[in-house]
Protein backbone atom coordinates (compact mmCIF):
# COMPACT_ATOMS: atom_id res chain seq x y z
CA UNK A 1 0.00 0.00 0.00
CA UNK A 2 1.10 3.56 -1.16
CA UNK A 3 0.13 4.85 2.10
CA UNK A 4 3.26 4.78 4.58
CA UNK A 5 1.48 3.69 7.77
CA UNK A 6 4.97 2.80 9.38
CA UNK A 7 8.37 4.39 9.62
CA UNK A 8 11.15 2.69 10.96
CA UNK A 9 14.80 3.60 11.27
CA UNK A 10 18.10 1.83 13.07
CA UNK A 11 20.95 3.29 14.24
CA UNK A 12 24.16 1.69 15.79
CA UNK A 13 25.66 4.01 18.31
CA UNK A 14 28.89 3.80 20.31
CA UNK A 15 27.46 4.71 23.68
CA UNK A 16 26.27 2.28 26.11
CA UNK A 17 22.09 1.82 26.69
CA UNK A 18 22.49 3.61 29.93
CA UNK A 19 23.76 7.05 28.31
CA UNK A 20 21.18 6.74 25.28
CA UNK A 21 18.53 6.35 27.36
CA UNK A 22 19.20 9.35 29.28
CA UNK A 23 19.34 11.17 25.75
CA UNK A 24 15.85 9.89 24.92
CA UNK A 25 13.87 10.03 28.51
CA UNK A 26 15.21 13.17 29.92
CA UNK A 27 14.47 17.04 29.83
CA UNK A 28 17.94 18.07 28.98
CA UNK A 29 18.60 15.04 26.24
CA UNK A 30 15.58 15.79 24.52
CA UNK A 31 15.91 19.49 24.47
CA UNK A 32 19.33 19.21 23.28
CA UNK A 33 18.84 16.43 20.14
CA UNK A 34 15.36 16.51 19.57
CA UNK A 35 13.53 19.87 20.53
CA UNK A 36 15.39 22.97 21.92
CA UNK A 37 13.26 22.70 24.52
CA UNK A 38 11.53 19.57 26.56
CA UNK A 39 9.50 18.36 29.92
CA UNK A 40 8.74 14.65 30.67
CA UNK A 41 7.32 13.00 33.31
CA UNK A 42 8.67 9.79 32.79
CA UNK A 43 6.35 7.40 33.54
CA UNK A 44 3.27 6.05 31.56
CA UNK A 45 0.56 7.80 31.10
CA UNK A 46 2.81 10.61 32.21
CA UNK A 47 3.06 13.86 29.70
CA UNK A 48 5.76 15.61 28.25
CA UNK A 49 5.99 18.53 25.47
CA UNK A 50 8.65 19.40 23.30
CA UNK A 51 9.38 22.99 21.65
CA UNK A 52 10.74 23.52 18.33
CA UNK A 53 11.72 27.51 18.87
CA UNK A 54 12.27 28.29 14.94
CA UNK A 55 9.05 26.63 13.36
CA UNK A 56 7.19 27.81 17.07
CA UNK A 57 5.93 25.10 17.16
CA UNK A 58 5.39 22.24 20.20
CA UNK A 59 4.41 18.52 20.30
CA UNK A 60 1.56 17.59 23.53
CA UNK A 61 3.33 13.87 24.18
CA UNK A 62 1.51 11.22 25.99
CA UNK A 63 4.40 8.61 27.65
CA UNK A 64 3.50 5.00 26.77
CA UNK A 65 6.10 2.78 27.59
CA UNK A 66 9.02 2.78 29.84
CA UNK A 67 10.92 -0.46 30.49
CA UNK A 68 14.49 1.27 31.40
CA UNK A 69 16.90 0.64 29.14
CA UNK A 70 15.16 -1.16 26.74
CA UNK A 71 12.07 0.69 25.26
CA UNK A 72 10.57 3.87 25.50
CA UNK A 73 7.28 4.94 23.74
CA UNK A 74 5.17 7.55 23.44
CA UNK A 75 2.34 9.17 21.37
CA UNK A 76 2.02 12.20 20.14
CA UNK A 77 -0.22 14.34 17.59
CA UNK A 78 0.19 14.66 13.53
CA UNK A 79 1.85 16.99 12.75
CA UNK A 80 -0.13 19.24 10.76
CA UNK A 81 -3.68 17.88 11.71
CA UNK A 82 -5.46 20.92 13.88
CA UNK A 83 -4.81 20.94 18.07
CA UNK A 84 -8.26 19.11 18.42
CA UNK A 85 -7.37 16.25 15.64
CA UNK A 86 -7.82 13.25 18.37
CA UNK A 87 -5.24 11.04 15.81
CA UNK A 88 -1.58 10.62 16.85
CA UNK A 89 1.18 8.26 16.39
CA UNK A 90 2.99 5.97 18.54
CA UNK A 91 6.53 5.95 18.59
CA UNK A 92 8.89 3.47 20.56
CA UNK A 93 12.23 3.25 20.98
CA UNK A 94 14.14 0.23 21.31
CA UNK A 95 17.82 -0.22 22.68
CA UNK A 96 19.54 -3.47 22.30
CA UNK A 97 22.91 -3.70 23.22
CA UNK A 98 25.46 -3.71 20.42
CA UNK A 99 29.27 -4.97 21.53
CA UNK A 100 30.11 -1.73 23.67
CA UNK A 101 27.45 0.37 22.33
CA UNK A 102 23.37 0.23 21.35
CA UNK A 103 21.57 -0.49 18.63
CA UNK A 104 18.44 1.99 18.39
CA UNK A 105 15.72 1.70 16.62
CA UNK A 106 13.05 3.97 16.53
CA UNK A 107 9.50 2.95 15.13
CA UNK A 108 6.71 5.51 14.58
CA UNK A 109 3.00 3.87 13.56
CA UNK A 110 -0.10 4.76 12.93
CA UNK A 111 0.19 7.85 9.57
CA UNK A 112 -2.86 5.76 7.98
CA UNK A 113 -4.99 5.50 11.10
CA UNK A 114 -8.27 6.74 10.54
CA UNK A 115 -10.15 6.03 13.45
CA UNK A 116 -14.26 5.24 12.35
CA UNK A 117 -15.68 8.27 14.55
CA UNK A 118 -12.96 10.77 13.79
CA UNK A 119 -13.70 10.09 10.39
CA UNK A 120 -17.77 10.31 10.83
CA UNK A 121 -16.68 13.50 12.98
CA UNK A 122 -14.43 14.85 10.68
CA UNK A 123 -16.63 14.92 7.59
CA UNK A 124 -19.69 15.29 9.66
CA UNK A 125 -19.35 18.07 11.63
CA UNK A 126 -16.68 19.98 10.06
CA UNK A 127 -19.38 21.81 7.98
CA UNK A 128 -20.92 23.29 10.89
CA UNK A 129 -17.63 23.90 12.78
CA UNK A 130 -16.70 27.45 12.22
CA UNK A 131 -20.20 28.30 11.90
CA UNK A 132 -21.51 27.05 14.47
CA UNK A 133 -18.01 28.32 16.96
CA UNK A 134 -18.79 31.81 15.51
CA UNK A 135 -22.46 31.60 16.43
CA UNK A 136 -21.61 30.93 19.91
CA UNK A 137 -18.75 33.13 20.07
CA UNK A 138 -21.39 36.25 18.99
CA UNK A 139 -24.13 34.70 21.49
CA UNK A 140 -21.52 34.59 24.14
CA UNK A 141 -20.87 38.68 23.14
CA UNK A 142 -24.68 40.04 23.07
CA UNK A 143 -25.06 38.02 26.44
CA UNK A 144 -21.99 40.15 27.95
CA UNK B 1 -16.69 10.96 -1.73
CA UNK B 2 -14.48 8.34 -1.67
CA UNK B 3 -14.21 5.99 1.72
CA UNK B 4 -10.77 4.51 1.25
CA UNK B 5 -8.23 6.92 2.27
CA UNK B 6 -6.47 6.62 -0.75
CA UNK B 7 -8.66 7.56 -3.33
CA UNK B 8 -9.31 10.46 -0.59
CA UNK B 9 -5.50 11.44 -0.86
CA UNK B 10 -5.30 10.78 -4.75
CA UNK B 11 -8.36 13.36 -5.26
CA UNK B 12 -6.58 15.94 -3.35
CA UNK B 13 -3.32 15.99 -4.83
CA UNK B 14 -5.22 15.75 -8.19
CA UNK B 15 -7.47 18.78 -7.19
CA UNK B 16 -4.21 20.78 -5.87
CA UNK B 17 -2.32 20.07 -8.98
CA UNK B 18 -3.75 23.00 -10.33
CA UNK B 19 -3.51 26.45 -9.84
CA UNK B 20 -6.65 27.80 -10.11
CA UNK B 21 -8.24 25.30 -7.81
CA UNK B 22 -5.91 26.23 -5.44
CA UNK B 23 -6.66 30.08 -5.97
CA UNK B 24 -10.30 28.78 -5.42
CA UNK B 25 -9.61 27.01 -2.63
CA UNK B 26 -7.01 29.95 -0.81
CA UNK B 27 -10.07 32.36 -1.56
CA UNK B 28 -12.51 30.14 0.15
CA UNK B 29 -10.20 29.37 2.95
CA UNK B 30 -9.34 32.96 3.39
CA UNK B 31 -12.21 34.57 3.05
CA UNK B 32 -15.38 31.83 4.09
CA UNK B 33 -18.24 30.30 1.86
CA UNK B 34 -18.57 31.90 -1.71
CA UNK B 35 -20.80 31.79 -4.93
CA UNK B 36 -19.44 31.24 -8.19
CA UNK B 37 -19.74 34.75 -9.03
CA UNK B 38 -18.13 36.05 -5.83
CA UNK B 39 -14.99 33.90 -6.81
CA UNK B 40 -15.15 34.92 -10.59
CA UNK B 41 -14.77 38.92 -9.14
CA UNK B 42 -11.97 38.07 -7.07
CA UNK B 43 -10.16 35.60 -10.13
CA UNK B 44 -9.00 36.36 -13.09
CA UNK B 45 -11.12 33.65 -14.24
CA UNK B 46 -14.38 33.39 -15.98
CA UNK B 47 -17.23 32.24 -14.21
CA UNK B 48 -18.24 29.28 -16.35
CA UNK B 49 -14.33 28.45 -15.94
CA UNK B 50 -15.20 28.48 -12.13
CA UNK B 51 -17.93 27.09 -12.29
CA UNK B 52 -16.15 23.46 -14.04
CA UNK B 53 -13.82 23.97 -10.94
CA UNK B 54 -15.80 23.83 -8.30
CA UNK B 55 -18.00 20.85 -9.66
CA UNK B 56 -14.36 18.93 -9.72
CA UNK B 57 -13.64 20.05 -6.10
CA UNK B 58 -17.64 19.26 -4.74
CA UNK B 59 -16.55 16.36 -6.42
CA UNK B 60 -13.60 15.57 -4.68
CA UNK B 61 -15.21 16.54 -1.31
CA UNK B 62 -13.69 19.43 -1.03
CA UNK B 63 -16.53 22.01 -1.07
CA UNK B 64 -19.92 21.34 -0.36
CA UNK B 65 -22.38 23.31 -2.06
CA UNK B 66 -25.05 25.15 0.47
CA UNK B 67 -28.23 24.94 -0.95
CA UNK B 68 -30.04 27.50 -2.73
CA UNK B 69 -30.60 29.08 -6.01
CA UNK B 70 -28.30 28.30 -8.88
CA UNK B 71 -26.40 30.95 -9.00
CA UNK B 72 -27.21 31.87 -5.39
CA UNK B 73 -25.21 28.83 -4.38
CA UNK B 74 -22.38 29.31 -1.88
CA UNK B 75 -19.58 26.74 -1.65
CA UNK B 76 -17.87 25.83 1.84
CA UNK B 77 -14.43 24.26 1.78
CA UNK B 78 -14.60 20.97 4.03
CA UNK B 79 -10.99 20.15 5.64
CA UNK B 80 -11.60 16.51 6.37
CA UNK B 81 -9.76 15.57 2.89
CA UNK B 82 -6.95 17.71 2.88
CA UNK B 83 -6.41 15.90 6.85
CA UNK B 84 -6.12 13.07 5.13
CA UNK B 85 -3.44 14.04 2.55
CA UNK B 86 -1.72 15.75 5.44
CA UNK B 87 -1.05 12.52 7.31
CA UNK B 88 0.57 11.46 3.97
CA UNK B 89 2.67 14.36 3.79
CA UNK B 90 3.70 13.79 7.61
CA UNK B 91 4.89 10.68 7.16
CA UNK B 92 6.88 11.41 3.93
CA UNK B 93 7.97 14.95 6.01
CA UNK B 94 8.97 12.99 9.47
CA UNK B 95 12.77 13.26 9.40
CA UNK B 96 14.28 10.84 11.37
CA UNK B 97 17.23 10.67 9.55
CA UNK B 98 17.99 13.81 10.85
CA UNK B 99 17.16 13.57 14.32
CA UNK B 100 18.91 10.21 14.78
CA UNK B 101 21.69 11.96 13.30
CA UNK B 102 21.34 14.72 15.98
CA UNK B 103 21.16 12.06 18.39
CA UNK B 104 24.58 10.40 17.79
CA UNK B 105 26.44 13.63 17.41
CA UNK B 106 24.53 14.65 20.79
CA UNK B 107 26.25 11.40 22.56
CA UNK B 108 29.31 11.88 20.87
CA UNK B 109 29.68 15.31 21.70
CA UNK B 110 29.38 14.03 25.34
CA UNK B 111 31.48 11.44 25.14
Amino acid sequence: MAFPDRIERTVEVAHPPSKVWAALTTAEGLGAWFGDEAAIDLRPGGSAWMKWNQEGFTAEIRVERVEEPTVFGFTWQIYGLPEDDPRRTYVEFTLEPAGAGTRLTVVETGFAQLPEDAHRKAYGGNAEGWAKELGELVAYLDAG
Amino acid sequence: MPDDIEAVAEQVFAALADPTRRAILAALAARGPATATDLAVNLPITRQAIAKHLALLAEAGLLTAEPGERRRVRYRLQSAPMQVAQQFLAALARDWDSSLGALTDHLDRRA
